[in-house]
């Protein structure tokens, strides 16, 4: 599958935009992929090793959160998998 | 200090996004490529604000959005160099709000303060540092041009010429 980095985290995967990864479920895509790029994990990872709070991970359109089995959906050579960081805030400090 | 530039028509359509969403925040994402100071931004992107709970004083976008402007980005050959979106009658400062969401590290963050319905200053914070924990907004000048980079271009020469000299 491939795997889409976003701006901020391409110094960490050797500056590419995408990387190809062979993967039978999301969950291996990401480990092989930070085996491979080790600087990325504290960027998608908290300390416990879940996905952090504001990656946002898609699987071709898909969030991830909301597949059946998130992490551990199967996947293809032809799938996609988009790494997005959230984008939000305004004026106002308080909620 | 780094410098973000940007077309004059991706200033303009920014600015009157921001005009066009009165009360309420726009937002949008801002496409380019590397320069030697900054980012040269030759496009920008709609974005629809998701926080209609709020949207006069907050602003989110859609992140199957996001997944799409990134899609356009890389079939155009250009890379999500930052965001856009308007402060509505208030200034064109970071807040804490939008500090606690930035998470585009080496991004430009370009904030429109919209007064009254009308564009008035607009400012470009880029997102510095290395991880959550030590990242921090740095403003930037905003240089518009008619071919983005030219600036750069010429601040080059001007830098490669001065040490011929030497």
């Amino acid at each position: 599958m491939t795997i889409y980095i976003p701006t901020p985290l391409r110094t960490y995967a050797g500056g590419k935009d995408a990387v190809e990864i062979g993967a039978a479920t999301i969950s291996e895509a990401l480990t092989s992929l930070t085996s491979t790029y080790p600087d990325l994990r504290k960027h998608l990872f908290t300390n416990e090793g879940k996905v952090r709070a504001f990656v946002n991970l898609y699987l071709n359109d898909e969030d991830v959160r909301y597949l059946p089995e998130k992490e551990n959906s199967q996947v293809s050579g032809k799938d996609t998998l988009s790494i997005i960081p959230s984008i939000a805030g305004g004026a106002f400090a308080h909620s | 200090m780094s410098a973000l530039s940007l077309t004059k028509s991706v200033y303009e359509a920014i600015r009157a996004h921001g005009e066009e969403t009165y009360p309420h925040e726009c937002c949008g994402a801002l496409l380019g490529r590397p320069g030697e100071h900054g980012w040269l931004v030759t496009d920008s992107v709609r974005a629809g604000n998701t926080r209609t709970d709020s949207a006069h004083n907050r602003y989110q976008i859609a992140p199957i959005e996001l997944v799409r402007i990134q899609r356009q980005a890389r079939e155009n050959a250009l890379e999500i160099a930052g965001f856009y979106h308007s402060h509505p009658d208030h200034p064109a400062q970071w807040s804490p709000t939008d500090f606690a969401e930035a998470h585009w590290l080496g991004c430009s963050y370009v904030i429109t303060s919209v007064a009254k319905g009308t564009a008035t200053v607009t400012n470009s914070f880029l997102l510095a540092g290395t991880t959550e924990e030590d990242k921090r907004f740095e403003q930037e000048t905003i240089q518009v041009e008619d071919v983005p980079g030219d600036l750069h271009k010429q601040a080059l020469q001007e830098t490669t010429s001065t040490k011929d000299q030497r």
